[in-house]
């Protein structure tokens, strides 16, 4: 039993102990602190120059063969692509379980709240670290019916309901469009194994996938993975879903389970099928363009927290995907660590926005008034660290991907070439920035600055107990902020093999 | 034991329960169920024990299959029908009280469960019949074994006599099970005519030769299509499933759509067997083959979508699960063995089908037992009732629904791997894409209703007795262990 098993694993059996009567928060957070802790130690412990077997670490401790033939194995691995995803996955979830349960009080069954909130944490555990495409897939879908579950009994809202059908639904067609791509992609690999490592073997060696061929399956998961990450046109379900969801589904799904399919074009559609991304490299740039600047309009537009921050969620996936499409080690590595930046970042805004909705019953910026930072300094303050994180300013770990990201698609060129599409689009996407800042720090203002209402809003500023989470939130974000290179050395050699393999980016 | 003997055992289990039933006197006849429960679990167990014949002189072995290389399905098959009568039964001693209330003889005196012994026999006998039919290898013994298990269901979906839902679906079953028949004895007349054989084995070499009449093996694989078509409920044959599955007792509901439909299916893979190696024919019995798997898909699909009673809503979803099932059968064969035969892909279907389908309809006889009402609003509130019930159905439905880490899943999945792998058509891969993303909201519908209502929280907690509970555990561990280890089933077919 390695490390990797009991990370993916302990959640399920905290999930599952808390459903024989397990004391339901102190068993949830337990695994989640434990898994924090084992996260770490995985991360120290991981070594990198076994180049043999295609990079990843841990392989040989945690493969169980389960099929002969196809070749599929229950099999862990960690590379420096899933070491930052479970770094991140781990802070996320004890943050995530950690945070005020109000809701529960109101609406009971605590049971299904937590091994929901746990259930949700393998999905993206085992996901994240499967060397094995097959329960790469597979992982990702244990998240479904808890999401499902957790918005339709525990959401907020009058669409709750419906909101939790669009959003399993639309989700349902995306694996299904995703799974459709991936068994194309494993047929056209000769189709006897379902090892990652034996795939980029036989993708850079044996077979050559034609460039049709490749560029009708990167479409299909282009479109897959693009509905789980919400890319725009595929966008709309996620706004709505993170609105309305239950405070830690919302830092879960949007921090931690939509980085899946980034994760996936990452490590499977971009280096398996070079061709097929080269050709429609410049479709994702509209689209990611899309992202940025028509949702970030959109964004600005938003009149309630909660709805605002869906949309900031999603609008920011635009930044990933452009250092997807610059392919450059640099650009790449931005895009990762961006993913890390992003997720932390997003989570701790959920969070302060629940305890915010806790405390002041709504999120709708004109019922919630002005000047709430006198009343509840602590909250106000905390929010704006992660106000001023999201845009990205420096000092915070955004600030040092979206850099990376920018650099990335620059870095192509050479002397005295001109401006190429993919530059242009990194330049109107800058302006994304400014965008992100407008409705920031507009919400920031309208919410904790100005003068209070009257009758002056009473209620109790953030406790210790609620500052925990938001600031191991924050700690994290500052640290990855000042010394990204501690999860950069990581990232680079992880990167630069899987470039390589997909025959230069 | 040569291998035969099963089914003679189990036809004497069942002349047994009928003896008990007459000459023992008992309070409760819910001990006959368990008779054969324990009867049953030790075929079971002999099915791992069973020697294959050394020499094959008699005509016997002619009617029986033993080939070297299908023996591992017949005993798969036989194991499917053991497994699905012996839960069938416990389910029949669950719902006992239901049964009752419609059969029990109005005259003051009579014993309360008068008439409930056969109930408990007869699945029985079905059972024998079906493990038959896993073997037979001749269009006699296939057409014998195949009425067995008819004409036991004729007497068990009309059961609940006094109930009309009961007898109305009685006489639907009657009459087109009837009329289906004669299609497939027809059928059967034409491909004997045409090949001067009841024998599979002659009249696939007598089809593969290159003087063989073409129309006329295409109307005998029509006619026979139309008989097997029923059987499994394939579309445009599948109009009586959604009345006869929601008016049959809820056990016998299950004993259809699970252990009629997979002997249905070993059927259909043995005389389409014959017909697809047959160069000559191969191409056109296929394109049949891909309209009704599309048919089917759709129909099953779209259909169940709107449906507001939950019995109702799982006989489109056994129609559904056909398509998937056809879906595999109509991949034209490519590479052989493993995966990447149509037979082996729908071998695991059935026994993960087995799994989900039975895991569902123990559910809801359990909740049946509380109240008359099966529609899905019915459910509701299920999970504060009842935290077990709720989520043993959370399984089955996502398994249902083809969600990884479920046996539905895999089997979901080596369907469309070998659709791909094989070059199916892509408007098949299309119905079936479209099939499983329906599931998704009509299984889920059930999940919902059960954990976001508000409910009654007045309604009384469910009981539901041992035997039910242990078998639902059992089911469940067996889904979700199928979902992570494909070859839990898989190894099972040798």
């Amino acid at each position: 039993m390695s490390i990797l098993e009991i990370i993916v694993f302990l959640p399920i059996l905290a999930a599952l102990a808390i459903g024989f009567g397990a004391p339901a928060r102190f068993t949830a957070l337990g695994a989640a602190g434990i898994n924090l802790i084992c996260g770490l130690v995985a991360a120290g412990t991981a070594k990198f120059t076994d180049i043999e077997v295609g990079g990843f670490s841990f392989v040989h401790e945690s493969s169980r063969p389960l099929l002969d033939d196809p070749e599929l194995a229950l099999a862990f691995g960690l590379d420096g692509i899933s070491l930052v995803l479970l770094i991140l996955t781990v802070i996320v979830t004890l943050a995530a379980v950690w945070v005020s349960p109000a809701e529960i009080k109101i609406k009971g069954s605590t049971k299904l709240y937590y091994t929901s909130s746990l259930l949700i944490s393998a999905g993206a555990l085992g996901a994240f670290l499967s060397t094995d495409l097959f329960f790469l897939y597979a992982f990702h879908e244990l998240a479904l019916i808890p999401t499902f579950l957790m918005i339709g009994v525990f959401g907020f809202g009058e669409n709750r309901k419906r909101t939790a059908w669009t959003i399993t639904i639309y989700l349902g067609v995306g694996s299904l469009i995703l799974l459709a791509g991936l068994i194309a992609l494993f047929l056209n690999l000769g189709g006897n194994t379902f090892d990652l490592a034996t795939l980029y073997e036989t993708a850079s060696n044996d077979v050559n996938i034609p460039a049709e061929t490749q560029s009708w399956i990167y479409l299909l998961l282009l479109v897959g993975f693009g509905i789980l990450v919400s890319l725009f046109p595929f966008h709309s379900w996620a706004p709505d879903a993170y609105a309305d969801a239950p405070t830690p589904i919302a830092m879960l799904h949007s921090g931690v389970l939509k980085k899946f399919g980034i994760y996936g074009l990452i490590r499977i559609a971009t280096p398996m099928l070079p061709a097929g991304a080269e050709k429609w490299a410049n479709l994702v740039l509209v689209l990611l363009l899309g992202n940025i600047i028509i949702l970030g309009l959109a964004t600005i537009a938003q009149k309630r927290l909660d709805r605002m921050l869906g949309y900031s969620s999603v609008m920011h996936m635009g930044y990933v995907f452009l250092g997807v499409v610059a392919g450059t080690t640099i650009g790449m590595s931005g895009a990762v660590l961006l993913m890390f930046a992003h997720g932390v970042s997003i989570a701790l805004l959920f969070a302060l926005a629940g305890s915010l909705r806790d405390r002041f019953g709504s999120l709708e910026f004109e019922k919630l008034g002005s000047g709430l930072g006198k009343t509840v300094p602590k909250l106000g303050l905390l929010f704006g660290f992660a106000a001023f994180a999201s845009i990205g300013l420096p000092g915070f770990a955004n600030f040092a991907s979206e850099v990376m990201v920018f650099f990335g698609a620059f870095q192509p060129m050479e002397k005295g070439d001109s401006l190429g599409f993919l530059q242009w689009a990194a330049i109107i996407s800058l302006w994304g920035v400014v965008i992100s800042a407008v409705y920031m720090l507009r919400a920031y203002r309208n919410i904790f600055k100005g003068p209070l209402a009257s009758p002056e809003p009473r209620a109790a500023d953030l406790t210790w107990g609620e500052r925990i989470p938001v600031l191991l939130l924050i700690v994290a974000l500052m640290l990855i902020g000042f010394v990204p290179e501690i999860l950069l050395k990581y990232l680079r050699p992880a990167l630069e093999s899987l470039t390589l393999i997909g025959g230069g980016g | 034991m040569p291998v035969f003997y099963l089914e003679i055992i189990v036809v004497v289990l069942g002349l047994v329960m009928l003896m008990v039933d007459a000459f023992v006197k008992l309070e409760d006849k819910r001990h006959i169920a368990w008779i054969g429960v324990l009867g049953l679990i030790c075929v079971f167990f002999l099915l791992f024990k069973v020697e294959w014949p050394t020499t094959t002189e008699s005509t016997f072995w002619k009617f029986y299959d033993h080939e070297e290389g299908t023996r591992g399905f017949s005993l798969f098959y036989k194991g499917i029908a053991v497994l699905c009568t012996i839960i069938v039964l416990i389910m029949g001693a669950e719902f006992r009280g239901v049964i009752q209330k419609y059969i029990a003889p109005p005259e003051p005196g009579a014993h309360p469960q008068s008439g409930l012994g056969e109930f408990f026999a007869l699945p029985v006998f079905a059972c024998a019949g079906l493990m038959w039919m896993a073997s037979a290898s001749n269009l006699v013994s296939i057409f014998v074994a195949l009425e067995t298990v008819t004409i036991t269901f004729y007497v068990l979906v009309a059961y609940m006599r006094r109930n009309v839902g009961s007898l109305e679906a009685g006489v639907k079953y009657l009459i087109l099970g009837a009329l289906s028949t004669g299609f497939l004895v027809y059928g059967f007349t034409w491909l004997f005519g045409i090949t001067g054989s009841m024998d599979l084995a002659e009249i696939k070499t007598a089809l593969a030769s290159e003087n063989v009449n073409v129309a006329a093996a295409l109307f005998a694989f029509g006619l026979i299509i139309v008989g097997l078509g029923f059987k499994v409920g394939a579309a445009p044959f599948q109009l009586w499933i959604p009345d006869v599955y929601q008016g049959a007792p809820t056990p016998i509901t299950a004993f259809l759509s699970v252990a009629s439909k997979s002997a249905g299916f070993i059927v259909l893979l043995r005389i389409a067997g014959c017909f697809l190696s047959s160069a000559y024919l191969s191409e056109k019995i296929g394109a049949v083959l891909v309209v009704i798997a599309i048919l089917t898909l759709l129909y099953g699909n779209l259909a169940a979508l709107p449906q507001k009673n939950f019995k109702r809503l799982l006989a489109y979803s056994s129609i559904a699960h056909a398509g998937f099932l056809l879906m595999a059968l109509a991949s034209p064969p490519g590479k052989s063995g493993g995966l990447n035969s149509p037979a082996v892909v729908i071998s695991f279907y059935l026994g993960a089908y087995l799994l989900m389908t039975l895991l569902a309809f123990l559910v809801m006889t359990a909740v049946r037992n509380t109240q008359e009402d099966e529609s899905v609003d019915a459910y509701a509130g299920l999970a504060r009732r009842s935290p077990f019930l709720a989520f043993a159905l959370l399984i089955a439905m996502a398994s249902l629904a083809g969600i990884p880490l479920t046996a539905g899943f895999f089997g979901k999945f080596f369907v469309f791997k070998l659709a791909f792998e094989n070059g199916a058509s892509w408007i098949l891969i299309a119905a079936g894409i479209i099939g499983a993303a329906a599931g998704f909201y009509y299984y889920l519908k059930i999940v919902a209703s059960m954990y976001w209502a508000e409910g009654d929280d007045e309604a009384d907690s469910i009981s539901v007795s041992i035997p039910s509970k242990v078998t639902m555990v059992l089911l469940m561990i067996g889904i979700l262990v199928a979902g992570v280890v494909p070859n839990a089933i898989l190894s099972l077919l040798g």
